[in-house]
């Protein structure tokens, strides 16, 4: 091979393209290294041509600088691109290469949950926090009176007896497990009152909360179980004011269309006295087969009714001034019409199985 | 719950017009009487008197034994003939074949049957169908069947001429009814409807027709008309005791709660009755149908009368009762035998009807409104009868019933309060029956021994009703309500005097009558207002702090559960707890439901393990599951201060009360079993450790944001050298670890089981209130020294890491264990610990000479305090 003068145009050229078909050919970074290696290394042609330049005669050298310049600048112009196309390639090929299986399973920590119990309580309570409420609690253990005499229970109110309530012993202590939520509405009445009285600050409270009775457990029974009452006391509440809130309530948790109704009854802490149904969430009441409300349109969900002025007096609260509402359901019936739960047992067994369907809000 | 049939209904009050049972039902849940169910109807024809011509036993191939019978149905036989196939190789008579399993009716009884294309309640349809070898034309019908009962017994035997059977439904049906192919529904009363309804305790009047028809009336404005407004005959002699008609005394020497137990007894005679005379089979049905059975015409009528105006009866054998009748008390332990034939002991607070053998009031005879006595009852040989119409304290009625646990009819009326002007009305009305019936000469005069109290008026402004239901009822409307439900108004401009009629004793306050006009009328029409509340507080610190306890351990991969807390004695040897510990301090049930479990917990851990096992006995392998939830205690439960008995109670009667409720601290368990991170394509399985148990419990306190101090310690269950006992400044707050072998073994749990409890009161109140001032975050460049400090086996590394916190001072962002190495290179007895140690300073750069002097500081203590030294 004999040198290349740099004032030969066409050899320069020849040898421009070959190194550009070298370029071009480089399937690999590797590959282009080689080809870079081998037309613009010390040894390759175009740069022995470049050194060559200055053995020039002074009157080429001008010539020969730029036929060498652009020679070269072409073939470093053509590596940059190369190279720039070669590693694109390359890092596409790891990020396929790198592809995993999205599908494996990929927790595998054991997955936690609520009870649908404690989650169903705290939203409801939500709901009313939310209004402006507050949410009182009270014992569990509870005393006789809270339970029944402040909430003008009879002594001889057949509630009392054995069959229902659950007695501390020794019987004559006075203490029992509550069997409602309904002592802890005198015991925030009687903490509110004060502010009630000489501020003028309504008492707007729920109480949820566990509740006992001497039921055997079965498919609908169970003998602890979770209640929610609210209790409202103010100038000038009545009954409209008690539909206004279980209608609003309603509507928190069974969407925008719910709607409640009001039936007689009679409970001796309330009076007038109410049975609250609410209407069907499922079927609206058009389906005569539906499971929800075993076709009558109406769902029974609690009691409720203004609150009689004894129970008012026994709080220290001045029935002549202050009217009140008063109102409760239980959870587990709520949960187990709202979520189709067929069996109280579920509920109750402790299976996690239960709670894990529901994780961590309702 | 009274059953009202709904033809006798409509004999009170119109019934509108195609109005069924469901009709009514809903007429009547709209002022406050509920449903309880409809019997009745559902059936659809041919159901047909049938009388059975023969019948052939046939051991099916099940080894059941079954009837082919051949029935007379009149109209509705095949003509004579071979039968239907398979049944076509015998001639028969006029007659359909029916299969029928039952046994207990003969051939030529009369029967019920339901015949092809007929339709049984359920809705269950009839057609023809070959069975047990047979072709059977439909079904002889049992009482349940048709929806008349739940008694199972067999099939319903309308007659039996040959004697062979037992009639089931005697009397029901007419004898001259008793043709074969004759409609049996309307002789059945099947087309009648009976609706149950449920009483509220303050409207007991409604436990009659009478109640309920005046209900209907209020429901839907259909006029009403009082079958008590019957004229009373003869003369009615006041002064009881020296009475000619039967002298009766009231001697309440112990009247419950001040009230004397008995305030009216009428008595009268029927002379020259017949004893076998037969109750009218529209009577029995109406009986069946309110769920009473048929006993003699004399006993019949008491409970007829009962059922329609609400007011019990008693009749007695004249003969056998001597004057005079004394309502008194019982003697404690006297004896009575009542008339379901047990022998009673009584308490003095019994009260009671006797009569004078043996001296003036000497026998008992009776419990008052309860039950009548065996000696002194109307039998088949009765001719003079004395009907007794009394009026008892429901107070002292429910007590006994209650005592006794025999609930009646009776006491049930009695309990919830009887229209006082009744008795006589009730006696008149059963006397002209039974006469009517059964013959015999009534006596002119009666007794009436009476000391009722008329209702008092109440006062009331006629704005009330509106001020408490937020709906403007003009005071024309308010009185017209109050008039409508018996109550007679005096009206001085709009203040009303009103005063209750004698059947509505519960109304004796304002908010009563109001509750009478909202719901005449109605509460549909209530407006939706929803009241605007102040602005609330929010959640408590405590209820945030347990939400967010209850969300960080369910975050941990632990499932929320909630178990009973009811304990049973053994548990707490079975988890070693030792005698004398707190949680010994256990809370006993008066009346537990199940004698295995009498206490309540005073440990979540307690109850929590029989979670855990439900999940293992279920194929799970890997649980954690934690409760919050309260324990029990014992101690500081005290007697309820007594003094306060419906008035006004004080801050301090609360706080006295309170302080006798006994402990109930909230807490929060976990128990985890199996593994933590399961085995997967990924890695392989992490089990849950005592580590776990500690961390769970530094994550509750992680929420509280308090500093605790973590002790190795030994507290059963927990295994002796795996157990953490955590401190919020002297206060135990809770324990985790791994559990006591021997405990896992006891409760059938695996091993290696770990668990965590702790109060979560203290940690509440600690942080109630405190707002943590926060650091500034520094930007200095940190310095990071590890140390490897060679120690004695028993050095905890939480002390170690303390000290060198202590050592390095303010300079120490944070000191951590990073490894703990055992083994040759350190030696016997010894172990290594890793530390490493950050450090950083607020407002520069720390020199190496700073770093230096903390490093030596750190190496100069672990020295000091645990001989430890550098590797």
């Amino acid at each position: 091979m004999t040198d290349l003068s740099p004032l030969d145009a066409a050899g320069v050229d020849a040898a421009v393209a070959d190194a550009l078909s070298a370029i071009a050919a480089a399937s690999t970074l590797d590959e282009l290294k080689e080809a870079r290696l081998a037309h613009t290394g010390d040894k390759a042609a175009l740069s022995l041509a470049n050194r060559g330049i200055k053995d020039l005669e002074p009157a080429d050298k001008a010539t020969a600088g730029k036929t060498m310049g652009q020679a070269r600048g072409r073939v470093q112009q053509a590596i940059a691109q190369r190279q720039e196309e070669l590693e694109a390639e390359r890092d596409a090929r790891v990020l396929v290469e790198e592809t995993v299986d999205v599908t494996l399973p990929v927790n595998r920590a054991l997955t936690g949950a609520r009870h649908p119990l404690e989650t169903m309580q705290e939203r409801m309570c939500d709901t009313f926090v939310a209004m402006g409420w507050e949410v009182a609690e009270g014992p569990e253990m509870e005393a006789e009176w809270f339970n029944f005499d402040a909430l003008n229970f009879d002594p001889d109110h057949p509630a009392r007896e054995m069959q229902d309530t659950f007695f501390i012993d020794p019987p004559e202590s006075g203490l029992l497990l509550r069997t409602h939520t309904s002592p802890v509405q005198v015991r925030a009445a009687l903490e509110r009152r004060d502010a009630l009285v000489n501020e003028g600050r309504g008492i707007f409270v729920v109480c949820p909360g566990k509740t006992f009775r001497t039921d055997e457990l079965d498919a609908t029974h169970t003998p602890v179980f979770h209640q929610i009452e609210g209790l409202a006391v103010d100038k000038g509440l009545t009954m409209a004011h008690l539909k206004g809130t279980l209608d609003a309530f309603a509507r928190s948790l069974f969407g925008p269309d719910a709607v409640t109704r009001l039936r007689p009854s009679f409970f001796p802490f309330t009076e007038p006295s109410a049975e609250m149904d609410l209407r069907c969430f499922v079927c609206g009441g058009g389906d005569p087969n539906c499971r929800t409300c075993s076709g009558t349109g109406w769902i029974e969900w609690g009691g409720c009714g203004m609150t009689h002025p004894n129970v008012l007096i026994a709080a220290g609260i001045d029935p002549e001034e202050y009217t009140a509402f008063a109102f409760g359901m239980g959870i587990e019936r709520t949960l187990m019409f709202r979520h189709g739960v067929k069996d109280m047992r579920d509920m109750v067994e402790g299976d996690v199985r239960f709670s894990q369907q529901f994780g961590m809000e309702l | 719950m009274p059953k009202i049939p709904l033809n006798w209904l409509a004999e009170s009050v119109d019934l509108a017009s195609g109005h069924t049972a469901e009709d009514v039902a809903a007429a009547l849940a709209k002022v406050g009487l509920e449903e309880e169910g409809i019997e009745g109807g559902g059936v659809s024809g041919p159901l047909v008197v049938g009388r059975v011509i023969s019948m052939t036993p046939e051991v099916a191939s099940n080894g059941k034994t079954i009837n082919y019978c051949r029935v007379d149905v009149g109209e509705h036989n095949d003509p004579a003939g071979p039968g239907h196939k398979p049944d076509n190789k015998d001639e028969y008579p006029e007659s359909k074949g029916i299969v029928c399993g039952a046994h207990n009716f003969a051939e030529g009884d009369f029967v019920v049957c339901i015949l092809p294309g007929g339709v049984l309640p359920g809705p269950f349809p009839i057609g023809g169908r070959k069975t047990y070898g047979h072709w059977s034309d439909g079904m002889i019908c049992s009482a349940k069947e048709l929806g008349l009962g739940d008694e199972s017994g067999g099939i319903v035997v309308l007659a039996s001429p040959s004697g062979a059977s037992e009639v089931t439904l005697p009397g029901v049906v007419a004898d001259e009814d008793l043709v074969p192919g004759t409609d049996a529904i309307p002789l059945l009363g099947l087309d009648e409807q009976v609706l149950e309804i449920n009483v509220t305790p303050d409207r007991g009047y409604s436990f009659s027709v009478r109640g309920v028809a005046r209900e209907y009336s209020h429901a839907t404005g259909q006029p009403f008309s009082d079958p008590a407004a019957i004229e009373v005959t003869g003369s009615r002699v006041a002064d009881a005791f020296t009475s000619p008609a039967f002298a009766v005394a009231i001697e309440d020497k112990a009247p419950v709660r001040g009230t004397v137990g008995c305030d009216r007894f009428a008595a009268r005679v029927l002379r020259g009755f017949n004893p076998a005379a037969a109750s009218p089979s529209w009577m029995k049905r109406r009986l069946e149908q309110s769920g009473m059975r048929s006993i003699s015409l004399a006993v019949d009528v008491t409970n007829y009368v009962m059922l329609e105006l609400g007011q019990p009866l008693h009749a007695y054998d004249l003969d056998k009762v001597v004057e005079p009748i004394v309502v008194r008390r019982a003697v404690k332990g006297e004896p009575l035998r009542t008339l379901d034939d047990v022998e009673r002991k009584l308490d003095p607070e019994d009260l009671l009807i006797t009569d004078s053998a043996g001296g003036e009031g000497f026998r008992p005879i009776g419990l008052a409104g309860v039950m009548g006595g065996a000696l002194t009852e109307v039998s088949a040989s009765t001719v003079d009868i004395l009907l007794e119409g009394a009026h008892f304290d429901p107070i002292t009625v429910a007590r006994t019933a209650r005592r006794h646990k025999l609930g009646s009819e009776a006491s049930r009326r009695f309990e919830r309060g009887v229209d006082t002007t009744l008795a006589p009305i009730a006696v008149e009305r059963a006397l002209r029956l039974m006469q009517e019936f059964g013959g015999g000469q009534l006596d002119e005069l009666w007794t009436d021994l009476d000391v009722t109290v008329a209702p008092l008026p109440i006062a009331m402004d006629a704005g009330f009703p509106s001020r408490i239901v937020g709906v403007e009822y003009t005071a024309d409307a308010v009185v017209e309500a109050l008039e409508t439900v018996g109550c007679a108004v005096e009206r001085d401009g709009d203040q009303l005097s009103v005063t209750p009629p004698t059947w509505r004793p519960d109304l004796e306050l304002p908010i009563n009558l109001v509750e009478e006009v909202a719901r005449l009328q109605g509460y549909d029409d209530l407006p939706s207002v929803l009241p605007v509340a102040p602005p609330g507080r929010g959640y408590t610190h405590g209820q945030r702090l347990r939400r967010s306890i209850a969300r960080t351990l369910a975050e941990s991969g632990l499932t929320e559960v909630l178990t009973y807390p009811f304990m049973s004695e053994t548990r707490l040897d079975e988890m070693r707890v030792p005698e004398g510990d707190i949680r010994r301090d256990s809370v006993r049930l008066a009346n537990p439901l199940s004698a295995e479990y009498p206490l309540l917990r005073t440990t979540l851990m307690a109850t929590l393990v029989d979670s855990v096992k439900v999940n293992l006995a279920r194929g799970a392998q890997d649980v954690a599951v934690y409760e919050l939830g309260r324990a029990y205690r014992a101690s500081r439960m005290s007697e309820i201060p007594q003094g306060f008995s419906g008035d006004a109670i004080t801050p301090d009667d609360v706080l006295a009360l309170d302080a006798a409720l006994g402990e109930q601290p909230r807490r929060a368990a976990g128990i985890m079993t199996g593994n933590r991170v399961r085995a997967g394509w990924n890695g392989h399985a992490t089990a849950w450790d005592w580590t776990d148990a500690l961390a769970a419990v530094e994550r509750i306190i992680g929420v509280a944001g308090v500093e605790v101090r973590v002790v190795a310690d030994a507290v059963e269950p927990w295994h002796p050298g795996r157990c953490a006992t955590f401190y919020l400044g002297d206060d135990l707050l809770g324990v985790a670890g791994e559990m006591h072998p021997k405990v896992l073994e006891t409760l059938g749990l695996p091993p290696r089981t770990v668990a965590f409890e702790i109060v979560l009161d203290p940690l509440i109140e600690a942080t109630e209130g405190a707002i943590y001032a926060a650091e500034a975050v520094s930007q200095q460049v940190l310095a990071k020294e590890d140390f490897a400090f060679v120690v004695a086996d028993d050095v905890a590394a939480g002390d170690l890491v303390r000290a060198v916190r202590d050592a390095g001072g303010d300079l120490v962002e944070s000191a951590r264990v990073f490894d703990v190495y055992t083994g040759e290179q350190v030696g016997d007895g010894k172990k290594s610990l890793a530390v490493n140690v950050v450090m950083r300073a607020a407002d520069h750069t720390l020199s190496a000479d700073e770093v230096l002097g903390v490093r030596e500081a750190i190496i100069a203590a672990a020295e000091k305090e645990f001989l430890a030294v550098l590797r």
